[in-house]
């Protein structure tokens, strides 16, 4: 099997696998960041969310060929000690409820902050529209979204 | 009538209780043996760990206090709220708490179950009580070392004071506190001096969750553990036949292919049955690997060839039976008040109405999953399951192993709905453990999890209702289920007790299509279509929606009927909150109001759904919800339970559903398959009852009515009653968001 060599959260981490295998598996399995969580493998429910040179994507679409050279940020390597103000948000808002979702929303929103640090509700509810959630916190995800937003500007 | 609000506990009831719901010291033999008769008391007390103050609470020497939340976590918040329950009574800084998920343990626990909303309504009275027990306990450990008596002393915050006022911590007196008798008569706080309980109180897990640490049964691994895939048959009423794994086994990473379900044949054979155990007996294909993907790959590359073996069901097929039933007469009553015939026969008006409810997934975002080490000393399984009990129970009977040789490690679970209440995965995982005698992780796939599930059944309701003079004379409900019908106290509830004839029957048609319990089983579509009627109900009547309710409730006031469970009074104070919190009539041009009422888990909801018309289609802007559910233990959690239940429900109604054609599920994962995304969501505005009546659940009660809240605002906004879900699908309009 080839051997990958992939920067992840500022790491370098040298995988073998075959190189159609999603991003997402080697994160979960061989690396054992399993913060990325697996939901659909079909890039609807963004789940898998991280970040690629700074960029939201879903890490079940991207093929680990894909993936080196590239910048990977998880949800374990968003802050150094879980103080990102997205993070806080969240733990302000208190959004979780199951919380299987909340790293990909974590993940989508602040991509998208870092893009938009002063987003209006319609463009909130535009870039989180790809994440969802089935315990539906969509009320507190959009808060929180909004209490990040202050914090960062 | 009996209400949440005339359950008293005494004492009595309280040991009654525990036995039932919720479990007990590890220390002392009184309250042990109250708590399970059939446990024997521990023979040498000094065997114990003194620090263990009983199955629930652990107190350091520093007076750190670690609580073992006994039930299984699916997002709606026990593992905060069970521990506050402890905690306040107690007497302890709830910044001095450490939560921790307690293992299955069927000796010290009980009720070890996530659903049915009852978790806090069980929990109530036997959970405070533990903690005030270890708290009296701790005191007259204290007195005893200062040689005054225990009543003189007092205890708050994790320090006893005594009269000459020199202070002790808990941790200072806990070894000497653990070896005392259990005391009986323990007082119980006035609500007016909670501290913990009513406190916005954050979800314990948060900060791993926001950080993404291991919590969840995918996040589950352990030493030398390989990865299984199942190959299912593709089509209800199929079994497999031939299939050829040479594809598969050249694959890298997989290391062997196997089949499964011997074990479940034998366990029907033997005829053990056990509500929870969905286990399929059919052959199935198993991929082992060394990764998911490996797995998944492999899985893929299996090439198989089904027979059919019992017919190929279609949801055209299902719509037919259903109504078939809904025509005939091969109903089973549930409750019969008056005489409904003669209601109907002598009315002046009949309005009679069908609606129609589809199959639904759970779609639980973490798909199923569970670990199993079978080894030949014990049977080691992990991972998400709302009945862990039974999942063991299950499990031993299927390898023949002792109970006691199965350990149930609880992982928090991404989302139940009622799909983990059924363990089909627990026993896969255990049946290929011990068939390759290894620790595996078994995975569905998101195509696995939505093809093979355990299905929310289509129902199809009648209802008709008998008017004379204007007034409402009879109600006659009908139920056409797929495989079972409503059950419990369900024909009890609102309108029973209301109308003089009244009546409820149900028929069920028997499907091959596996089906079960999905958030608010039942009454999740019964809600809407009651709730929907009574609008339409009302506008022949010529009467006020809410005015027709508040009346029909008066009927109720004093029954003696021990079957209806609901409270009048509490529906009507719901129902005027709503009103006065929803700007109910009065809402500005182009904001079309519909209103819904329901009681269902023991808990009085009533909600508004404010809507407007863009483009010629429905976008719900806000639902104003009015709750009674007696004190509310944990406010935060709370409102994220009422308004993930409102959102839940809309999107279910007005989205989502599964079809069938030849036996298979037509939606396999997202892409085709539609659940509420943020840009469809409304506003949700939630509102307490003030009570200090014991608490009930709020997992499921907010669910039930916002389909008719949305379907009764569509009405006034088109004059179009919706009777069929989903509703956008129904609306004849198109408008799929997906991705």
């Amino acid at each position: 099997m080839p051997t990958f060599t992939l920067t992840i959260n500022d790491k370098k981490h040298t995988v073998e696998a075959d190189m159609d295998t999603p991003l997402l598996w080697v994160l979960r399995d061989q690396i054992d960041l399993v913060g990325t969580k697996y939901g659909c493998g079909i890039g609807q429910c963004g789940a898998c969310t991280v970040h690629v040179n700074g960029t939201a994507m879903r890490s079940c679409l991207m093929q680990i060929s894909q993936a080196e050279g590239m910048k990977i940020t998880t949800i374990e390597g968003l802050s150094k000690d879980g103080k990102h103000p997205v993070q806080e948000a969240w733990k302000e808002i208190d959004v979780p409820q199951c919380g299987y979702c909340q790293s990909g929303q974590i993940m989508t929103a602040s991509a998208f902050l870092e893009s938009n640090s002063n987003p209006s509700d319609a463009e909130i509810r535009n870039a989180m529209h790809g994440n969802i959630c089935r315990c539906a916190s969509y009320n507190s995800i959009e808060e929180a979204v909004k209490v990040a937003a202050k914090k960062l500007s | 009538m009996k209400t949440s609000a005339q359950i008293t506990f005494s004492r009595r009831s309280f040991l009654r209780t525990s036995a039932l719901a919720s479990g007990g010291m590890l220390i002392g033999f009184n309250l042990f043996n109250a708590c399970k008769a059939d446990v024997a008391p521990p023979v040498d007390i000094s065997q114990l760990n003194y620090n263990d103050f009983n199955a629930f609470i652990r107190i350091s020497d520093e007076g750190k206090v670690t609580i073992f939340s006994p039930n299984p976590e699916i997002g709606q918040g026990v593992k905060t709220s069970m521990p506050m329950l402890i905690a306040e009574e107690l007497d302890v800084p709830w910044e001095d708490v450490y939560v921790v998920q307690g293992k299955l343990d069927t000796k010290n626990f009980t009720r070890q179950v996530a659903g049915g909303s009852q978790s806090i309504r069980f929990g109530w009275e036997p959970l405070r009580q533990t903690g005030a027990t270890a708290k009296q306990m701790l005191v007259n450990a204290a007195a005893a070392r200062w040689g005054v008596s225990a009543s003189e002393c007092t205890a708050k915050q994790g320090v006893i004071t005594n009269p000459n006022g020199e202070t002790l911590g808990y941790g200072d007196v806990v070894k000497e506190a653990a070896l005392l008798e259990i005391p009986e008569d323990v007082a119980l706080k006035d609500p007016k001096d909670f501290s913990i309980i009513g406190q916005n109180t954050p979800n314990v897990d948060l900060d791993k969750i926001a950080t993404g640490k291991p919590l969840f049964g995918l996040d589950y691994k352990a030493e030398g553990m390989v990865y299984a895939s199942v190959l299912r048959a593709p089509a209800f009423g199929q079994v497999l036949e031939s299939f050829d794994a040479n594809a598969a086994k050249v694959i890298p990473g997989v290391i062997d292919v196997i089949t499964i379900g011997e074990k479940a044949r034998q366990y029907f054979e033997k005829g053990d049955r056990n509500w929870t155990a969905n286990l399929n007996p059919n052959d199935k294909v198993v991929v082992i690997a060394k990764t998911t993907w490996d797995a998944i790959k492999g899985k893929n590359a299996i090439k198989a060839t089904w027979k059919t073996d019992s017919p190929l069901e279609s949801t055209e097929m299902h719509d037919k039976t259903l109504i078939d039933l809904l025509d005939g007469n091969t109903f089973r009553t549930m409750r019969s008040d008056g005489n409904v015939k003669k209601a109907f026969a002598e009315a002046d008006k009949v309005l009679e109405r069908t609606y129609e409810s589809p199959f639904l997934p759970h779609n639980c975002m973490e798909p199923m999953n569970f670990f199993a080490d079978v080894t030949p000393e014990k049977v080691h399984l992990a991972g998400p399951v709302q009945t862990p009990a039974d999942a063991a129970r299950v499990v031993a009977s299927l390898l023949d192993r002792d109970l006691e040789d199965v350990q149930v490690e609880m992982t928090r679970m991404g989302g139940g709905f009622g799909r983990r209440l059924y363990g089909d995965f627990v026993y896969e995982a255990a049946e290929i453990s011990n068939a390759i005698q290894k620790p595996v992780k078994m995975v569905s796939t998101r195509e696995d999890d939505m093809t093979t599930g355990v299905y929310r059944p289509a129902i199809k309701y009648r209802i008709a209702a008998a008017i004379k003079d204007g007034k409402l004379t009879g109600y006659h409900l009908k139920e056409a289920a797929i495989n079972g019908n409503m059950y419990g106290l369900i024909p009890n509830f609102f309108p029973a007790g209301a109308v003089e004839n009244y009546q409820v029957d149900v028929a069920n048609y028997k499907s091959n299509i596996t089906t079960g319990a999905w958030r608010a089983p039942y009454t999740n579509f019964l809600a809407s279509a009651e709730q929907s009627f009574f609008d339409e109900l009302a506008e022949v009547l010529e009467v006020d929606r809410v005015q027709l309710h508040l009346d029909l409730l008066e009927n109720v006031k004093g029954t003696t009927d021990e079957r209806i469970q609901y409270s009048p009074e509490r529906l009507q104070g719901v129902i005027k909150l709503v009103v006065d919190k929803s700007n109910w009539g009065k809402a500005e041009e182009g904001v079309y109001q519909g209103f819904s009422v329901y009681y269902c888990h023991n808990t009085h909801v009533a909600e508004v759904a404010d809507i407007i018309m863009d483009n010629g289609l429905p976008v719900v802007k806000k639902v104003t919800c009015a709750v009674d559910c007696g004190i509310v233990v944990n406010p935060l959690g709370a409102l994220n339970q009422i308004k993930g239940g409102v959102i839940d429900g809309i999107g279910h109604t007005m989205y989502s559903e599964l079809a069938f054609k030849d036996g298979v599920p037509q939606s396999n994962n997202f892409n085709s398959y539609q659940l509420i995304r943020m840009g469809q969501t409304p506003e949700v505005a939630a509102y307490f009852v003030e009570s200090d009546l014991a608490p009930t659940g709020l997992g499921e009660p907010t669910l039930p009515p916002v389909g008719a809240a949305v379907a009764n605002a569509i009405y006034a906004a088109t004059g179009k009653r919706l009777m069929k879900q989903p509703y956008m699908s129904n609306l004849n309009v198109e408008e799929k968001i997906v991705g």
